[in-house]
């Protein structure tokens, strides 16, 4: 790593590098049972997110097309390792829990269903430092919300 | 400009000196001493500029053209001498042939609303061209839309240039009767070549506006020279404030054209039952103007002009020639657009990199550029990107700066790690 951003670490740790260089679950769900796709009209990040859900409702499995920076690459990717044995009421509120992360760079309620998921989120508490880049952080998220509700599309607008 | 005063002034721009004009660039940007390479953007401004409109704020304000005493006079003088000045400025043939509008945006909102409503008949065509702002794509959709004309494309060749063949082959079959194309591209930094498009156009029949944003912040503009019939440019890329920019047409054009926005200032007489205009340029400018901006951006034209274009304009090359070498040395910087005839707008990639997070990688380091699709996304889809970062030179920039720029890009590279 080079010495002249090693201040950057608080935002491109190696979390959010090793996963924006290296999306998990990067593909289309042949038999996904939901999907939305979400827009970020600023900068012209499309995700598309793909969900499997299991006989009881929970999500079974998730995926996720598109390109775009790191953040919003390594936000997606992680969302599909999160996600999956939840309710669609804990993937919100991890969602929800995030957003609130990125936005301010902290997160009061970051405990219970959710902590274990956020442990793994912090690192995107350094987008609070950037404010045009926390709808990188969301859009995934965003998307996921609109999947689980049936809608077909999301906007960080 | 006398003899006397051109041999008084240096060849070259004295850019110490003139980074001393500006307060702002000697503040701090996360720590790191500010490297403002986003001009094309929005300039920064100089102390002439903001002195102008400290001092007609805190002396000489009141409204323009409607008060019968001392302070409504000098204002209006001053404001009426922003138009004198914007006239010297595009070596327009007649002051009132000067509109005073928002921003560029808004000079071709009003030429497609009103000229195109007026002239344009269902049927007839509008060429842009493919290296568009979207400035200078959504208004005449929108008069397609409304009004039925044809809206065509000229395609931009490879090397980021306007393609001539496929220019003359849309005003092949007459139909065309406007063409608005930029005079200079804010992503490409291509110059398109304006007389030829005017001589073109002309012979098929078409009128031309050449949206000079980026061009009239880069060289001297004479429009008679041009010989197009609309130009239209914004203030605040030329050093000046926000909220001000000068649409100029041929006065029979502007005579001929009905009024845009309808209110105070812009009519003659009143009554319920009809209104007649006031002449132009005032037909134009309804309500209380932007009269604060009039006079910042009569400053920055004087500021520019003591300057001296010739001046300007060989700094910048010589800024762009030096980016341009030096950012094609960094391994994976890919340059978007390779125009012969170019300015200070230099946009690329990085391999491996978003554009994004090039983008606040470099912020860190005090960098700002842009990132993104400069509001240019058809022609983003042309050369098949997402984004691009883009770095922009002004007359305050320098060389240390742009080698600044391409050692930390070199940086974010390795911090990113070549991906396979």
């Amino acid at each position: 790593m080079s010495a002249a951003f090693e201040e950057l670490r608080d935002l491109y740790q190696e979390v959010i590098l090793d996963h924006g260089r290296h999306p998990r679950n990067h593909r289309r769900l042949a038999d996904a049972d939901r999907s939305a796709k979400g827009d970020n009209p600023m900068c012209g990040d499309r995700v598309e997110v793909f969900l499997r859900l299991a006989p009881d409702g929970r999500i079974a499995e998730a995926t996720f097309e598109g390109r775009g920076c790191a953040i919003s690459q390594a936000s997606a990717s992680l969302m599909t390792e999160l996600v999956p044995g939840r309710t669609a009421e804990e993937a919100r509120a991890i969602g929800r829990a995030l957003r609130t992360l990125a936005r301010t760079g902290v997160c009061p309620d970051c405990e219970g269903v959710v902590a274990e998921a956020m442990e793994r989120l912090a690192p995107f508490a350094g987008v609070s430092e950037y404010p045009s880049r926390v709808k990188c952080a969301t859009l995934a998220w965003h998307a996921l919300d609109a999947a689980l509700s049936g809608e077909g599309r999301a906007t960080t607008e | 400009m006398s003899d006397a005063r051109a041999l008084e002034r240096p060849a070259g721009l004295d850019v110490a000196a003139i980074r001393r004009d500006f307060p702002i660039l000697s503040e701090t940007v996360r720590g790191k001493p500010l490297v403002f390479l986003d001009s094309a953007a929005s300039a920064q401004k100089p102390r002439a500029v903001i002195e102008a409109m400290v001092q007609a704020m805190e002396h000489r304000y009141a409204n323009v053209h409607r008060g019968l005493h001392w302070m409504s006079e000098r204002t209006t003088e001053a404001y009426e001498g922003a138009r004198d000045a914007a006239a010297a400025f595009l070596n327009a043939p007649d002051r009132d042939e000067i509109v005073f509008v928002r921003n560029t945006t808004e000079g071709i909102n009003l030429v497609a609303h009103s000229y195109g409503r007026a002239f344009l008949k269902p049927g007839d065509a509008v060429v842009i061209s493919a290296m568009e702002h979207h400035s200078n794509i959504v208004p005449w959709q929108m008069l397609r839309d409304a009004h039925g004309v044809e809206l065509r494309v000229a395609p931009v060749t490879e090397s980021g240039e306007l393609d001539l063949e496929g220019f003359e082959a849309r005003l092949a079959d007459g139909r065309v009767k406007l063409v608005s194309i930029t005079h200079m591209s804010n992503v490409l930094g291509t110059y398109t070549p304006a007389e030829r498009i005017v001589a073109l156009a002309h012979a098929a029949g078409a009128a031309v506006l050449l949206d000079g944003s980026q061009a009239a912040v880069h060289r001297k503009v004479d429009v008679q020279a041009l010989g197009c019939d609309f130009y239209v440019f914004t203030g605040h890329k030329l050093y000046g404030p926000t909220g001000i920019g000068v649409l100029w047409a041929r006065r029979e054009l502007l005579e001929a054209m009905p009024p845009f926005l309808g209110g105070g200032d812009m009519i003659s007489s009143v009554s319920f039952e009809r209104s007649t205009w006031a002449k132009v340029p005032h037909k134009f400018e309804a309500g209380t103007p932007a009269i604060l901006e009039a006079i910042g951006l009569k400053a920055a034209i004087e500021w520019t002009t003591a300057l001296g274009w010739d001046a300007i304009s060989a700094h910048e090359q010589a800024l762009t020639d030096h980016a341009l070498a030096r950012l094609a040395a960094i391994e994976g910087v890919s340059i978007l657009g390779r125009a012969q005839d170019r300015g200070g707008v230099v946009s690329f990639t990085l391999e491996g990199v978003h554009a994004h997070d090039v983008a606040t990688l470099l912020d860190r380091q005090g960098i700002a550029v842009r990132a993104g699709q400069h509001c240019a996304e058809p022609l983003m889809q042309r050369f098949g990107l997402d984004s691009t970062v883009r770095a922009s030179f002004a007359a305050y920039t320098t060389r240390a700066e742009i080698d600044f720029l391409a050692e930390q890009l070199a940086r974010v590279r390795s911090f990113f790690g070549a991906r396979g």
